[in-house]
């Protein structure tokens, strides 16, 4: 696997050589000088049509940085002052990215706003000089076109781009807490219309060729080639130059128009634009809709909402300088800090440290149809795994295989893949209730209850029939590995691989290590997850893992503050505001009340006092009374199907009553009550840092924010620390303990932090 | 081959830069001929096996292809596949009952006639003691048909079969929507006026928007003609080239059928109308004409153009085949053994029409014969551009290596000897008859030409492919 994409890439690479050589040739017939200085651009002429072709060196993807811009701007300056170039066309030499976005090192490096803004002034001027052109340049795409690699495109005169899975554009810059910075807050909406340059500038959503083409933000798509002469992806790029070539020749020659015919809808969505009621409805309505989303924690949306309404309101030229102050300011920003921490982050969680395993998995296996297991089953069909699904009981599997296609088939409906496509995928899953063809397993994957004898009887059962070289992994959120491994016959091939429900959404996934597990399970298991298409986090074993462990804490307080009175519905929006995706009180729910209590009781047994706070009692009556949360229909809120407004659950009132705890007025404001939420997960956090649980506080915030919801602002407990200081921090937990005691107790990690400010995290 | 030059070229302006590429191509043709004087020395001297009944076809027939919407129109189709099986009794005079079996290929099914070849056996007075069932393969149907039969016969199940093809694009089953569909279905047992009232009442008016037959293929979605047009840009076969073929081929057959040699065409008197004995969809014309028409799949700069692609046709063919014992004891002279034969499949996807480049290494191989024992050439022609991609793709060690798992590549037939009577682009494309038409063109074209050995190929929808050998019967 990895030798083939090692030849892969190679075989690409020597085809970037060939197609830089002939550039190189046609150059010399162009007598043009100083080309040879050149490395992330160079052209050839064919006929009076320029090529431009981006390459950046040493780099999967190109992105725009300060050589790649000056040496653009070189070439684009001889363009223009040749008399035998008429036209222009834009390409990239790497077959899966046009641009994937400006150099955020490039900003990173940058310390006060000014510096940023300037480098959006410059930005803005060179795209501005295409856009005016008078030789008319054709932008060919082909693979990802984001960031301020959308906004160079929809600088030139014509877009073409390949109708292929791999071709997306979109302005991601709101995810990073920036905006457009390069004119794209001005452009987008005269292009699409100013609701569709909303939504993408505000989601940050990667949009496809053919939904471009539709939108006009594309003028015309090229069908990706199969193998011919060559390998289909160097073809397909060729044929993308030869139409683009021609496009740009029809278009020197005034014999294809730029502008492009509007649907009907657009006209009259164009026409509505023209009144300034309407426009002002619009803009109100979008920030309500953002200041509903992001609670006004992230101020990036609200700013690209600002500079497209001055853009509109006042003219381009007060557009594109709000534009360029306010991305100065935005990229000083925490949050932005933050968000481009956790970007960096996942990059880093998405590459196999441990190497290649020695065995490629191709054969999975898991155990339990469940929720979980089901899941599972379904990210792995996805990417071509053969998997066999076991369950005990045949309408237990049913429902299992169900879950599985109609994951399948709400991507089908969302157009992500065809219905044949879905039912080839699908084929990869066997769905049975023995242990027949587990002797062909790479790996199992158990998902079955969270009961430690269950899973020592299934592991037994599963070690007779599987081969020497197959992994055990085991889905637990809170049972420690080496508990499980005690009765394997070989505990070096049993691992962790904590997955998050529902597990086709959650991007996150937990390997735990134990300390026989050899490296080479690692390397597989991670093997594993990234091609399901996880972010990983490889942590040591030990009771709750990390997340888990973090989330116990703060769960306890969560039962405290509902026992001092505090309704659901009030923390819940306590801990929204914070940032928190999803409220304390619908955590538990969703997480299941049952489960919730379990792991509190297991982690409250190996912790002791530090777990303690609120009374495991309430869990426990509710789940006597059947109030698992959102499973049973019922948990702190009633659940019906298709009421979008969930009420409270009253019945829950009287167990509340029955425990009440007298509140702290000291400690109780609705600051300290997100506080004492936040703090014991941070301090536990810390915690796992210290005891070497975590490897490193990077893997910490990608757990924490993309596993438990942690707000993705703060770029996780880690980024929080450093970016608000950890002295702030450890004087709250102080307040805290004065209060309620050791529950609060920062640990040595924290303090050392706290006490040498210069100190952080991330260095 | 020389007249053949002049009769293109009359349709040719001097200047032509195709005059002068069919100049540098008439000369290596040249060179090629010298280099393997064609039909001398042969790898094997016949294909006949020990222990393995030789099958002859004794011969075959067809009706003229028609243009849909033409002639034919008002039809069924197993009116044409009648037609084509009575031409068969009179030109054969074969006793109705010693045929053992029948066996017809289509594509686009009649729902009243699934299985056309017993409908049209039926008719065409056929004893009503011979069973006969219908094959689907795409384009591939007919060539089907022949094989199944090979197959029966050299099992020794049979002795004499015949095998055929059908094909009526002037009607195609277009039904009801799914909705509608279940509508009435649900109509049918509903009791009660009630139970049928609140059934209606559930109709909505897009219920009446009709299911065409689909075009595309299934598995992907996509057209053949875009594939084919995908499938030109791969191998960078330019839209000149893709005229320039089609030229070749509407010439080759207007001359073919100038001259009398398109012989297997019975005349088929259509009830109501004249009597038809000439395909209609010959036209040759000019490049310059054909230059001026727009893509018809790949939009605005495709190559694929209603000129360079086979068009939607009408017509039947039948054959038939016997044990070579068989045929000699009954007197026949036969036209031609049927010999071995492969059929192959690959990526419906980026690879749809490259069946001939697959299918050809594979029975050459089989028979033990290499490119130069092949005097004849004759090939389905979907699409210019999948003719002449599948010519690039058979003369490229690379693919050969990359994508067939060989070592060398095969080669591309010499043009020359290539579809000399014109092919489907011109002769038009009935998809489920038009196997037992290439096969007795290479038949006919070799005893015309005294050759041994003629390779029949062809793709089909679905990523499959076929090729087969035709050995002329001694004279």
């Amino acid at each position: 696997m990895v030798a083939s994409r090692a030849i892969g890439s190679l075989s690409r690479f020597t085809a970037f050589r060939i197609l830089r050589s002939r550039g190189y040739i046609c150059r010399n017939f162009t007598g043009s000088s100083a080309l040879l200085t050149r490395t992330h651009i160079n052209y050839g002429v064919k006929g009076d049509v320029a090529v431009i072709r981006i390459n950046s060196p040493n780099s999967k993807v190109n992105t725009l940085s300060k050589e790649l811009h000056s040496e653009f701007m070189e070439v684009m300056n001889e363009i223009w002052a040749s008399d035998q170039i008429r036209s222009a066309v834009l390409i990239s030499s790497k077959p899966g990215c046009f641009i994937a976005g400006a150099d955020i090192n490039m900003l990173a490096a940058c310390k006060t706003p000014q510096e940023v803004t300037q480098i959006s002034q410059d930005a803005q001027r060179t795209f501005e000089k295409l856009e005016k052109s008078t030789k008319p340049i054709v932008a060919a795409i082909s693979g990802s076109c984001l960031g301020g690699g959308l906004e160079l495109a929809i600088s030139c005169q014509y877009r073409i781009a390949t109708k292929d899975r791999k071709t997306v554009l979109g302005a991601p810059e709101v995810l990073l807490g920036i905006l457009p910075g390069a004119g794209g807050t001005q452009r987008l909406p005269k292009m699409v219309g100013v609701p569709a340059a909303f939504d993408m500038m505000l989601t940050g959503r990667n949009i496809r060729a053919d939904r471009a083409k539709k939108m006009g933000l594309v003028d015309q798509l090229v069908e990706p080639l199969g193998p011919g002469l060559k390998p289909p992806e160097e073809r397909t790029i060729e044929y993308l130059e030869e139409v683009a070539v021609t496009f740009a020749k029809g278009l020197a020659d005034k014999k294809i128009s730029p502008k492009r015919d509007k649907g009907l809808v657009e006209k009259l969505t164009a026409y509505a634009m023209t009144i300034p009621f309407v426009r002002q409805q619009i803009y109100k309505k979008v920030e309500e809709k953002v200041q509903k989303q992001t609670k006004g924690l992230y101020p990036a949306p609200l700013k690209i909402i600002d500079v497209v309404k001055t853009g509109i309101e006042q003219g381009s030229d007060a557009g594109y300088l709000s534009e360029s102050q306010k991305f100065g300011e935005l990229a000083m920003t925490k949050e932005s800090k933050a968000l481009i921490g956790l970007y960096h982050g996942q990059v880093l969680c998405k590459k196999n440290k441990f190497g290649a395993p020695q065995k490629d998995v191709k054969h999975l296996a898991v155990l339990g149809a469940g929720l979980m297991g089901a899941g599972i089953a379904q990210v792995s069909v996805d990417k071509g795994l053969k998997t066999i699904l076991k369950d005990a009981t045949l309408t237990g599997l049913g429902r299992g295989q169900q879950q599985v296609f109609k994951g399948l088939n709400d991507k089908v409906k969302k157009k992500a893949l065809t219905s044949f496509e879905r039912d080839a995928v699908f084929s990869n899953l066997t769905g049975q209730l023995d242990y027949r063809g587990f002797e062909k397993a790479d790996m199992v994957i158990e998902a079955v209850f969270e009961d430690l004898s269950l899973k020592h009887k299934v592991l037994k059962e599963v070690e007779a029939v599987i081969p020497d070289h197959c992994v055990f992994a085991s889905n637990t959120s809170a049972l420690p590995i080496c508990e499980i491994a005690a009765v394997s016959k070989r505990p070096e091939k049993v691992i962790g691989m904590h997955y998050f429900s529902p597990v086709d959404k959650m991007q996150l996934l937990e390997i735990i290590t134990t300390e026989k597990t050899s490296k080479d399970t690692t390397a597989s298991a991670v093997a594993v997850g990234l091609k399901q298409g996880k972010v990983i986090i490889v942590v040591k074993d030990g009771p709750g893992f990390y997340t888990t462990r973090c989330l116990a804490p703060m769960m306890s307080e969560v039962i405290r503050i509902l026992q001092e009175g505090v309704d659901p519905k009030k923390l819940d929006s306590l801990t929204t505001s914070f940032g928190f995706p999803v409220g304390a009180a619908t955590l538990v729910d969703e997480v299941g009340v049952d489960v919730a209590n379990h792991v509190a009781e297991d982690l409250g047994k190996t912790f002791g006092e530090r777990f303690a706070g609120g009374s495991l009692e309430l869990l426990q009556q509710m789940v006597s009374k059947g109030f698992l949360g959102r499973k049973s229909g019922k948990g702190f809120y009633i659940y019906q199907e298709g009421v979008k407004d969930k009420n409270l659950n009253s019945d829950v009132d009287s167990i509340l009553a029955s425990l009440k705890m007298p509140p702290k007025s000291e400690v109780s404001s609705d600051e300290d009550i997100q506080y004492r939420l936040v703090t014991r997960f941070v301090n536990e956090a810390v915690m796992c840092l210290q005891e070497g649980v975590l490897a490193t506080p990077a893997e910490g915030d990608i757990g924490a924010v993309f596993g438990l919801g942690f707000p993705p602002c703060l770029g996780g407990p880690f980024r929080f620390l450093d970016l608000y200081g950890a002295q702030k921090i450890v004087d709250r937990l102080r307040k805290y303990e004065d209060a309620y005691g050791k529950q609060f107790t920062p640990c040595q990690l924290l303090t050392d932090y706290a006490s040498s400010p210069n100190k952080k995290f991330y260095q | 081959m020389t007249t053949i030059l002049t009769c293109t070229l009359k349709n040719l302006p001097s200047t032509s830069k195709w005059a002068l590429r069919f100049s540098v191509r008439f000369l290596s043709c040249s060179s090629q001929l010298r280099a393997a004087p064609a039909g001398q020395t042969k790898s094997k001297k016949t294909l006949a096996k020990p222990n393995v009944r030789n099958i002859v076809v004794v011969d075959g027939v067809r009706t003229a292809f028609l243009q849909s919407g033409t002639s034919y129109k008002d039809l069924m189709p197993h009116d044409l596949a009648r037609a084509a099986l009575t031409g068969l009794l009179h030109q054969t005079s074969v006793p109705k009952e010693v045929v053992d079996y029948i066996i017809f290929g289509t594509v686009i099914q009649e729902v009243k006639t699934s299985n056309v070849a017993r409908e049209a056996a039926l008719g065409a007075g056929f004893s009503d003691k011979t069973p006969a069932h219908t094959v689907t393969m795409a384009c591939i149907s007919a060539n089907q048909a022949m094989t199944t039969g090979v197959g029966l016969i050299a099992s020794g199940q049979c002795d004499v079969v015949v095998a055929g093809g059908v094909e009526l694009m002037s009607d195609v089953p277009i039904r009801h929507s799914r909705k509608m569909r279940k509508m009435m279905l649900d109509l049918n047992k509903a009791k009660t006026l009630g139970q049928k009232l609140s059934l209606i009442s559930k109709f909505r008016l897009n219920f009446l928007s009709p299911e065409l037959p689909a075009v595309a293929e299934f598995s992907t979605s996509e057209t053949m003609g875009h594939s084919a047009d995908r499938l030109a840009a791969a191998f960078a076969v330019s839209r000149l080239e893709q005229d320039e073929y089609a030229l070749r081929s509407h010439s080759l057959a207007k001359k073919a059928q100038d001259e009398g040699l398109l012989s297997d065409i019975i005349p088929f008197k259509v009830p109501g109308k004249d009597t038809v004995t000439k395909d209609n969809g010959i036209r040759p014309s000019s490049l310059e004409q054909m230059a001026k028409l727009k893509p018809a799949f790949i939009k605005p700069y495709g190559t694929v153009t209603a000129a360079n692609s086979s068009f939607l046709t009408d017509g039947a063919s039948a054959m038939l085949i016997m044990a070579e014992e068989k045929a000699l004891a009954m007197g026949y002279k036969p036209k031609a053994y049927l010999r071995d034969f492969v059929y192959v499949s690959q990526d419906p996807k980026d690879q749809l029409l490259l069946g001939p480049t697959y299918a050809t290494p594979k029975v050459l191989e089989k028979a033990g014969l290499t490119m130069n024992d092949i005097d004849v050439y004759e090939f389905h022609e979907a699409f210019s551009g999948q003719i002449l991609a599948n010519f690039k793709a058979m003369d490229s060690d690379w693919f050969a290596q990359n994508y067939m798992g060989r070592k060398t590549k095969v080669g591309a037939p010499p043009l020359e000897k290539f579809n000399n009577w014109g092919g489907s682009l011109s002769l038009g494309h009935p998809f489920g008859a038009t196997g037992c038409r290439l096969v007795m063109a290479a038949a006919n074209r070799l005893r015309k030409g005294g050759g041994q050995y003629g390779l029949v190929a062809a793709c089909a929808a679905g990523g499959q492919g076929h090729a087969m050998i035709v050995e002329a019967y001694p004279k």
